[in-house]
C-alpha cells in the first residue's frame, strides 16, 4: 500500500509520542535516582548527579537477598507454570473435546477476577499451610496467576503445528511423550520460548501478592521498592533508586530477548 | 506377508455414524485402492486402520490378529499423507530415519537403510536438505521413503499424489505401482482419481456414504458394476442412463423400449414381467453414430479433445447422451444424428438401482 508522505509523518511522530509517554516514566525514574532528596522534589533538570541515594539503599536494605528471591520465584513460577501448560496446551489443542473451547474461555475468565477478592482466602490458605512469607508459596501463586495467559498462548502456537505431522510421528513409534519431545516442542520453540519470557516478566513485576503474602524471608523485589515509600514519608530518591535496582535486572534481560518475543508473539510458530 | 480382515468396522462421532458396516478381506500383496465421492469415509476407514482414529465397533485384524486395541506404531503399517506431513525441523534424513531411530536402531544401520530407501527414490542429493527446501515432488518422495524405511507390512496412502500436477502425478504413479512390485507390500490407497484406481489397483473398493457399494477388480467395475452408482462412479466421462421398460423378456436377453419408442435388446437376465420400468446404462464410449442406430437425436455439443471426441446428443427422450468417439468427428452442431450401442456393454439397472445380471460375463473378467 502507498502511503502519502502527510500520513507517514503523522504515523512516525505518533509513534514517537507514544514510544516517549511510555518511557517518560522510567526516564524520570532513572533521572530521580541520581538527585539528592531536595533536589528529588522538584521537577528541575538540572542537578549534581549523586549516588548518594543508591549508597543508602544498600545500606538499609539487603538487596541482593530481595533480588535472590526475585530471580528463584520468577523462575520457579514460570517453570512450574510451563510444566503444567505444555501438556495442558497439548491436549486442548490435538485431542479437543467439545468442551475445550469453554474450558479456555473460562481458564482466561479467571483473569477478570481482581485477585483482591480472593485474597482473604488464599491469605487464611496460605497460613494454613504454612506457606506464608515462603519462595514455595509465591512459586505457586505466581504459576496458578500466569497459567490462564501460558495455555492460552502455547494453545495457539500448537494450533498452527498440523496434526497430521504429529500424527505421522505416533506412526513412527512416537508415544505421548516422544511427540511433545521430538517433534512438538522443536517446531514450537519460539512460541514457547516467547512463553516463557512473558511468563517471567509478569512474575518479576507482579506485587500484589508479593506484598500481602511476604514479609522477609521471601520478599522479592517488588516488596523492597514498596519498603521505601511507607514508613517514614516519602523520599522519592531513595525510592527511584530502590526502583531503579528492581527493575534494571528485567530491563536488561528484555532488551537482549526483544527479539525473540517480538518474533514469538507476531509471527506463526512454524512455517 | 500381511492380510487385513475387517469385520463388521463401524465409526460413530456421537451420535452421526459415519463408517456404517465395513466387511473387507485384504489379500497378502494386494493394491486396494479405496474411491468414492468426497465425505464418504474413505479417509476415516484408512485411520481406522492405521490406528490415528479408534473404532467403534468391529474387529480389525491383521495376518488373523485382532489389533483394534494396537497404537498405531505396533500395527506394522506405515502411512503416507496426503500434506506429506514431513517433520518441517529435521533433514531428509533424519525425517526418513526417525521411526528407526525411536526405534533404538543402531545409527550404522540407521543409516545404512535411509540410503537404501534414498536410492531407490533417487533422493540421495537431498538427504541433508530440510523439507521446505525441496519441490512437492519431492517432498512426496521423502514422505514415500519414511514409509518404506520401516518396512511395514502394509503401507497405507491418503490421496498421496493430489497435491501434485498433472505430469508429476502421472510419473509418481508409475513410481507407485513400481515400488509395490519391487516391495511386494500389501498396499492401501485412498484416492478420488478415476485414473489411479483404475490403473494402480487390483482391487477397488467403492464407497458411498459410509457404505461399501462393490468390491472387485478394476474391470470387473468397469463391466459389471453391481449398481447405477458404481456404474456412475467408474468410468469418465460418466456412464449414460436413460429411462426404459421391458417389451419383453427372452433367452437372448431382456427387449426395452427406449423413451424414443425405438426397442433395444440387452443381453442380462432378470424376473422381469413387460412394462416395467428400467434405466438403461450406456457408456459413452460403447456408443457410435451409425445411420442404423436405434437412438437418434441432435448434436447440441462438440468437445474435441485431439485424439477423442465428445458429443453431447440431446436425444428425442430429451435426455442428454454423451458418446465418444475415436479420432475427430465431423460432426457439427445441430446436426441431427444416430447413434448405435455395442450390445455387450449395455446395462440395466431395476428401479432400486441394483444391476440386472448380465447373461455372460466380460472376457478379461474372472
Ligand atoms: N472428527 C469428526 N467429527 C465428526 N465428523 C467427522 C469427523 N471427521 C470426519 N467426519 C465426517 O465423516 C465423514 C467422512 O469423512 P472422511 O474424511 O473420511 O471423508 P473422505 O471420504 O476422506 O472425503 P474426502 O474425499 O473429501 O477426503 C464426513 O462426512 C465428515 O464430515
Ligand atoms: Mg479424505
Amino acid at each position: 500500500m502507498q502511503q502519502s508522505l502527510a500520513s507517514r509523518i503523522a504515523i512516525a511522530l505518533i509513534g514517537w509520542a507514544v514510544a516517549l509517554l511510555l518511557f517518560f516514566p522510567i526516564f524520570w525514574m532513572v533521572l530521580t535516582s541520581f538527585k539528592t532528596e531536595t533536589d528529588a522534589i522538584t521537577a528541575s533538570l538540572v542537578f549534581h548527579p549523586t549516588l548518594v541515594s543508591y549508597a543508602e539503599v544498600f545500606q538499609r536494605a539487603n538487596y541482593l537477598g530481595f533480588a535472590l528471591n526475585s530471580v528463584v520465584i520468577a523462575l520457579g513460577g514460570t517453570v512450574l507454570a510451563l510444566l503444567f501448560s505444555v501438556p495442558a496446551a497439548y491436549s486442548m489443542a490435538f485431542h479437543p473435546t467439545p468442551r475445550t473451547r469453554g474450558t479456555l474461555l473460562w481458564m482466561l475468565s479467571t483473569k477478570m477476577l481482581p485477585p483482591v477478592g480472593v485474597l482473604v482466602p488464599i491469605y487464611l490458605l496460605f497460613k494454613f499451610t504454612g506457606l506464608l512469607d515462603t519462595r514455595t508459596g509465591l512459586i505457586i501463586i505466581y504459576a496458578l496467576m500466569n497459567l490462564p495467559i501460558t495455555v492460552w498462548m502455547l494453545f495457539t502456537f500448537y494450533k498452527e503445528v498440523p496434526n497430521e505431522i504429529l500424527e505421522a510421528g505416533r506412526m513412527d513409534g512416537a508415544s505421548t511423550w516422544g511427540e511433545l519431545v521430538h517433534i512438538l516442542l522443536p517446531l514450537t520453540l519460539p512460541g514457547v520460548a516467547s512463553t516463557g519470557l512473558l511468563s517471567l516478566i509478569l512474575c518479576w513485576n507482579e506485587a500484589f501478592w508479593s506484598l500481602n503474602l511476604t514479609s522477609s524471608q521471601a520478599a522479592p523485589l517488588t516488596a523492597f521498592i514498596a519498603s521505601f515509600s511507607a514508613p517514614e514519608g516519602l523520599f522519592f530518591a531513595k525510592l527511584s533508586a530502590a526502583s531503579t535496582m528492581a527493575v534494571a535486572p528485567i530491563l536488561v534481560f528484555g532488551w537482549f530477548s526483544q527479539k525473540q518475543l517480538v518474533q514469538g508473539l507476531t509471527f506463526g510458530a512454524v512455517k | 506377508m500381511a492380510t487385513l480382515s475387517l469385520r463388521n468396522i463401524r465409526k460413530a462421532y456421537g451420535p452421526a455414524e459415519v463408517i456404517k458396516g465395513v466387511d473387507l478381506e485384504i489379500d497378502d500383496r494386494e493394491f486396494v485402492v479405496f474411491v468414492g465421492p468426497s465425505g464418504c469415509g474413505k479417509s476415516t476407514l484408512l485411520r481406522m486402520i492405521a490406528g490415528l482414529e479408534p473404532i467403534t465397533s468391529g474387529e480389525l485384524q491383521i495376518d488373523g490378529v485382532r489389533v483394534n486395541e494396537r497404537g498405531p506404531a505396533d500395527r506394522g503399517l506405515a502411512m503416507v499423507f496426503q500434506s506429506y506431513a514431513l517433520y518441517p525441523h529435521m533433514t531428509v534424513a533424519q525425517n526418513m530415519g526417525f521411526a528407526l531411530k525411536l526405534a533404538k536402531v543402531p545409527a550404522a544401520e540407521r543409516d545404512r537403510k535411509v540410503r537404501e530407501a534414498a536410492r531407490i527414490l533417487q533422493l540421495e542429493p537431498y538427504l541433508e536438505r530440510r523439507p521446505k527446501d525441496l519441490s512437492g515432488g519431492q517432498r512426496q518422495r521423502v514422505a514415500i521413503g519414511r514409509a518404506i524405511v520401516r518396512a511395514p507390512k502394509v503401507f497405507l496412502f491418503d490421496e498421496p499424489l493430489s497435491n501434485l500436477d498433472a505430469a508429476l502425478r502421472g510419473q509418481t504413479r508409475i513410481e507407485i505401482a513400481r515400488l509395490h512390485e519391487e516391495l511386494g507390500a500389501t498396499m492401501i490407497y485412498v484416492t478420488h482419481d478415476q485414473i489411479e484406481a483404475m490403473t494402480l489397483a487390483d482391487k477397488i473398493v467403492v464407497l458411498q456414504a459410509g457404505r461399501i457399494e462393490q468390491v472387485g477388480s478394476p474391470l470387473e467395475l468397469y463391466h459389471h458394476p453391481a449398481n447405477m452408482f458404481v456404474a456412475g462412479f467408474i468410468g469418465s466421462p460418466r456412464m449414460n442412463m436413460l429411462p426404459v421398460s421391458v417389451l419383453e423378456s427372452t433367452a437372448a436377453g431382456i427387449t426395452v423400449s427406449l423413451p424414443s419408442g425405438a426397442a433395444l435388446t440387452v443381453p442380462s437376465t432378470g424376473d422381469v414381467a413387460p412394462g416395467t420400468a428400467l434405466t438403461l446404462g450406456l457408456r459413452p464410449e460403447s456408443l457410435r453414430p451409425d445411420p442404423d442406430g436405434q437412438l437418434a437425436g441432435t448434436v447440441k455439443l462438440v468437445e474435441r479433445l485431439g485424439g477423442l471426441t465428445l458429443l453431447h446428443v440431446e436425444t428425442e427422450g430429451r435426455e442428454d447422451v454423451i458418446v465418444q468417439i475415436e479420432g475427430l468427428s465431423m460432426l457439427n452442431i445441430n446436426h441431427p444424428v444416430r447413434l448405435a450401442a455395442d450390445a455387450a456393454a449395455l446395462h440395466l439397472f431395476d428401479a432400486a438401482g441394483m444391476a440386472l445380471p448380465a447373461l455372460t460375463r466380460h472376457s478379461l473378467v474372472a
